[in-house]
């Protein structure tokens, strides 16, 4: 089986702090890690290769220089190879111009790696939580999808997807080549080890610059590329707390909110 | 691709059974509003098998016209047949906006949808409005784990599109249904739809946790301190007709399935009655439930930041608190 990773490089979200004056993100001292939900698809990948030795797992990512930081840990984890596209000219990008860029890159990744059987993508990144790059990516290059994955299982011409529905799970059954989007599985990725830590550290990664395929349409990436543009961005609005209960003991605090809620209908 | 016409539509998803899901008459509301801002019809959309009940509550709920598509292949939701169906409808009529809940299912489509068509798409949005200098639809949504809040545009693009949060906004008032129903003959070929449904597990019964459609929810937090914990709180989830949520500090303990959970990275909810116990008020977890209608806390540490967005606080052990509150409902409704 040969499978692409597609990864992000995303501040930690539950790291970052407003500035209570100017309202603002406070991004300085901000750890940037592995998107999380990246790190689930790249463990079903590797679970894929325990079962399946021959299996070739490659990572992208697509971002500044310093992005490279999340391939060499993939590598770490489960990766056999990564790939960074960055270039000047797809700043700006929204879901629909990334996705349009990813996908050119995919097929140029194909060209040395060989055709992938399985993209996996996390299901969203938790900076932008769009969900959307992942089913983008897989209209442009026209293969089926399933969302929500939790666990994969690999049969004879494809997968069988336990996915997330909204009442319990469902077993999807997909044909390669198709993409896969992973949620939070009931369990936690593995570590490195000291030895793929090592390779990690050794590994180098190719770049796909501005120009990397010449038959992209620069109407269709960049900020001008991009349908969708952010018109403002703000704080929202803190809501102010409202009545506190702090009686002698929790049982009588219980009774007067018993109380209030009963008389005021609200449950 | 170009609008033809002024209308908006709201895409309502519907349930195995042919009933509509909530969120789809929800976005009758808002779409009413933007509608008439936009001067064209509010068109419901409706796709699925056996729809009947869809259509007909679509127009009690203020749709001017409801564009129905019909058949087995629809029965359970799949990306192909879904997103056919609607490109097909779009192509015919050209709407100017489209809006879509956003479900598992929805969040599926719509990023199909939008790149197929080459338009943009907003996620997940807590709030629209059409901006009076463009007429565009102002797209809100929170970004970074809801410490910010983004207002998007598609200017350029046609049909404009976003996902909208199930919970944000109430369903219309019931009216007199006036919806002039289009029935249109589209199927999609077996051979067309790559995924297949192979097993449903569902949760046992009584276990389904339906957060999203939920009126009342009971989490609990790190405070629970472990599995059993939860008994209390799951009491008076039952007695209020409610369901039990959850933090993710208590699913990365373990102590309760990720399908409870609430937040950024679990479901966005917005019930009547949110009661979270234990629980400090992370930004993460207050992304996912601060629309709720009145949320009430309980919690040891009278500095926890969740008494800052709560209505109703009270500073106490959650074991002593709960099963009291329980007992005292109880009595007081008996």
């Amino acid at each position: 089986m040969n499978i692409l990773v597609c990864v992000k490089q995303v501040p930690d979200t539950t790291q970052i702090k407003i500035d209570p004056v100017k309202h603002t993100l406070i991004r300085e001292g901000v750890p940037a890690i592995l998107n999380p939900f990246d790190g689930y698809a790249l463990e079903a990948a590797a679970r894929v290769k325990d079962k399946d030795p021959s299996t070739k797992i490659t990572v992208v990512t697509m971002g500044p220089p310093q992005a490279t930081a999340v391939l060499k840990e993939c590598v770490g984890i489960a990766a056999d190879k990564g790939y960074l596209v960055s270039g000047r000219t797809f700043g700006g990008s929204d879901t629909l111009a990334t996705s349009y860029i990813l996908s050119h890159a995919i097929k140029a990744i194909e060209e040395k790696e060989g055709k992938f059987d399985a993209i996996f993508c996390g299901k969203q990144a938790i900076d932008g939580d769009t969900a959307q790059v992942g089913p983008e990516i897989a209209e442009w290059l026209g293969v089926p999808q399933v969302t929500y994955g939790l666990e994969v299982e690999a049969t004879e011409d494809g997968f069988k997807v336990r996915k997330e529905a909204e009442d319990g799970v469902q077993i999807i059954g997909v044909k390669t080549p198709c993409l896969i989007t992973f949620t939070k599985p009931s369990f936690d990725p593995r570590y490195p080890t000291i030895k793929r830590k090592l390779m990690a550290n050794k590994a180098k990664f190719e770049t796909l610059g501005d120009d990397f395929d010449p038959t992209m349409d620069a109407s269709h990436y960049g900020l001008n590329g991009s349908p969708t543009h952010v018109k403002k961005s703000f704080t929202p609005p803190v809501k102010q707390g409202g009545m506190k209960i702090k009686e002698e003991t929790g049982e009588e605090s219980a009774k007067k909110l018993a109380k209030i809620l009963v008389d005021a209908n609200i449950v | 691709m170009e609008a033809k016409t002024k209308d908006l539509w709201v895409f309502i998803e519907t349930n195995e059974d042919g009933s509509p899901k909530k969120v789809g008459l929800e976005l009758l509301n808002p779409g009413r509003m933007m509608a008439d801002k936009q001067g064209g019809k509010l068109v419901a959309v409706v796709i699925g098998d056996n729809v009947a009940e869809s259509v007909e509550q679509a127009g009690i709920y203020g749709a001017d016209q409801v564009i129905v598509v019909e058949g087995p292949e629809y029965k359970l939701y799949t990306t192909d047949a879904y997103v056919k169906a609607l490109y097909y409808l779009t192509e015919k009529y050209g709407p100017t906006t489209i809006m879509i809940g956003a479900t598992n299912n929805g969040r599926d489509m719509g990023p199909r949808f939008s790149s197929r068509v080459g338009t943009g798409l907003t996620a997940d949005c807590t709030s629209l409005d059409i901006d009076e200098e463009t007429g565009n639809v102002a797209w809100t949504r929170p970004a970074f784990g809801g410490n910010l809040m983004a207002t998007i545009m598609c200017p350029d693009h046609r049909p404009q599109c976003g996902t909208v949060r199930p919970g944000v906004f109430k369903k219309p008032e019931a009216g007199e249904n006036k919806a002039e129903v289009i029935k249109e003959d589209f199927h999609v070929a077996p051979e067309d739809i790559r995924t297949v449904l192979l097993e449903v597990i569902k949760e046992a019964a009584g276990e389904i946790v339906d957060l999203e459609g939920a009126d009342i929810i009971v989490s609990g937090g790190r405070g629970v301190g472990g599995p059993e914990g939860f008994a209390p709180i799951k009491e008076l989830a039952d007695l209020l007709g409610g369901v039990v949520g959850a933090s993710r500090a208590a699913v990365d303990s373990g102590w309760i399935a990720h399908s409870h959970q609430v937040g950024q990275t679990g479901k966005t909810v917005g019930p009547k009655v949110y009661i979270a116990c234990g629980i400090s008020g992370a930004i993460q977890h207050v992304a996912g439930m601060s629309s709720s209608d009145c949320i009430i806390a309980i919690n040891k540490d009278e500095d926890a930041s969740i008494f800052n967005i709560a209505d109703y606080g009270i500073v106490g052990d959650l074991f002593e608190v709960v099963p009291a509150l329980t007992a005292e409902i109880k009595k007081l409704k008996a």
